[in-house]
């Protein structure tokens, strides 16, 4: 899986999780919870559709990883390419 | 049309779910409500055959209104003239002259009809042009209800591309653009449905402030061992099996109210009347503002697992505009909790007829007292807001006291 696809897959469950989010303002740097206002539950089933769509059981511990496009796009590629 | 809350006058009929001589037994969902707070699905409190849908799609009818004729097995349509109209439905949509229920046994699914609160509709029309007919289910974001009605536009109209087909705000642009403006016949300053939610949720609170004699209790304790043993047991738990510190908080409220009557039911006709089960509310904060309490059932029966799977279940449906009328109004006790970050503590005002309401502040690291050692712990402040109608400090201060039993000891929930 490529950045690209990876960054399309997160503003993807991003936008379900938060319909009203639109992707395109989506900042690279934006913080899901301080910036977006995502809740614990947000949070959590975004994980759980990152997991179901990359394989990657993202652990609680590596939550604040995700917390940005570029944070995520970032760990998840490594993670899926066995780093 | 079912009063879904103390502070409800009007509803909005969207969707008809069942049809003319459909079975229907209680408990059914059977139609699809437009209230200040969301889409709610209405579900019918009778067992029979559906005889006559009496109210149109589009209608805004006060509560109390009668929406639908069923029978009873074996009870013939009475052909009885139908009553005269007390008064025309003020709010009737163009080309839907209001009509009557012809007879039988009206469908009243309204748990309360909210009684010294006259049904005062005072909601806009649908905007003329628009169509009022409904035909299929309509699955949408709070935002995109708020944006299409802003816009004029119909979401009857639009294509869904959400989960499940449900229409989310970005639907609703790409409508917009594509469609011709819609006629402008609204006054100058319209309310927008935001703003109808605003305004309930000052009534509910404003008559809580008014009627309830609050008292509060507050008592700060420790959250470690809680968030330590979800923290052991989330760990080899893929993220659908995971659990949140919410839904530990959510199940120790339903036992520890299950031991304290006094803090979980109604008030109502001049009496406090405790509930036979503890249906907590959990309050759900909307994006774009607003909240709703939509009420877990039975949430004492349930083990762990379940209670995070119902309050992901509530959050979700109450996020997409699809919580159930039972939902709306048969909670006995009133969770609210402020996440895992933020501020220290909240005292929360009583949701009406519910005579408490239970404000959990986020988790603070704080140096903590254990044993005769100084160490940093997570500590919580949690603070009952009671009715003093039903409950004094001492029942208060028991329903604390078994609250933080419990989360001392995260096995035993």
């Amino acid at each position: 899986m490529t950045p690209a696809e990876i960054r399309t897959i997160y503003l993807e469950e991003l936008t379900r999780v938060a319909p009203d989010i639109d992707a395109a303002s989506v900042g690279d740097h934006d913080h899901l919870q301080d910036d977006l206002e995502l809740d614990s539950m947000d949070i959590l089933n975004i994980v759980t559709a990152l997991h179901e769509r990359t394989g990657v059981n993202i652990p609680e511990v590596d939550y604040p990883r995700i917390a940005t496009v570029a944070l995520a796009v970032d760990y998840l590629a490594a993670a899926m390419s066995g780093a | 049309m079912p009063s879904l809350g103390a502070d409800m006058e009007a509803g909005t009929l969207v969707e008809w779910l069942v049809r003319p001589g459909d079975a229907v037994a209680r408990g059914d969902v059977i139609a699809v409500v437009e209230t200040q707070k969301g889409a709610i699905e209405i579900e019918v409190f009778e067992t029979g055959t559906v005889h006559d849908l009496t109210a149109r799609i589009g209608a805004t009818l006060p509560v109390g209104t009668p929406m639908a004729v069923i029978l009873a097995e074996g009870e013939a349509p009475q052909e009885t003239v139908p009553a005269k109209p007390q008064k025309e439905p003020p709010v009737e949509p163009p080309g839907n002259p209001p009509e009557q229920p012809a007879a039988g046994q009206p469908a009243e699914p309204s748990a309360e009809p909210a009684p010294g609160e006259p049904a005062s509709p005072r909601q806009p029309p649908p905007e003329p042009g628009t169509p009022v007919a409904v035909p299929r289910m309509l699955r949408a974001s709070p935002a995109a209800r708020v944006r299409a009605r802003e816009l004029g536009v119909d979401l009857a109209t639009i294509r869904g591309s959400g989960p499940g087909g449900a229409i989310v705000l970005d639907d609703v642009g790409a409508r917009r653009r594509a469609a011709p403006p819609a006629p402008t016949l609204r006054p100058a300053l319209p309310r927008t449905p935001m703003d109808e939610m605003r305004r309930a949720i000052a009534a509910a609170m404003t008559r809580a402030k008014q009627t309830i004699p609050h008292f509060y209790l507050s008592h700060t304790m420790d959250a470690q061992p809680a968030i330590d043993f979800l923290a052991a047991r989330n760990a080899d738990r893929t993220p659908a099996d995971r659990i949140l510190l919410g839904a530990l908080f959510l199940r120790a409220v339903s036992l520890a109210a299950s031991r304290v009557q006094s803090v979980n039911g109604h008030y109502k006709d001049g009496a406090f009347h405790p509930a036979k089960v503890v249906n907590p509310g959990v309050a759900v904060a909307l994006r774009g503002g607003g909240l709703v309490a939509p009420a877990l059932m039975d949430g004492a029966a349930l083990s762990i697992d379940e209670t995070m799977a119902g309050m992901r279940d509530l959050v979700s449906r109450a996020r997409a505009g699809r919580l159930k009328a039972s939902e709306m109004t048969e909670g006995t006790i009133t969770v609210s909790a402020l996440g895992e970050n933020g501020p220290e503590a909240m005292t929360g005002v009583i949701f009406p007829p519910q005579v408490a309401l239970v404000g959990i502040g986020a988790p603070q690291r704080r140096p903590w007292l254990v044993g005769e050692e100084v160490m940093p712990r997570s500590t919580i402040t949690v603070t009952l807001s009671a009715d003093h109608r039903a409950s004094d400090g001492r029942q208060a201060a028991r329903f604390l006291t078994e609250f933080e039993t419990l989360i001392q000891d995260p096995e035993s929930l």
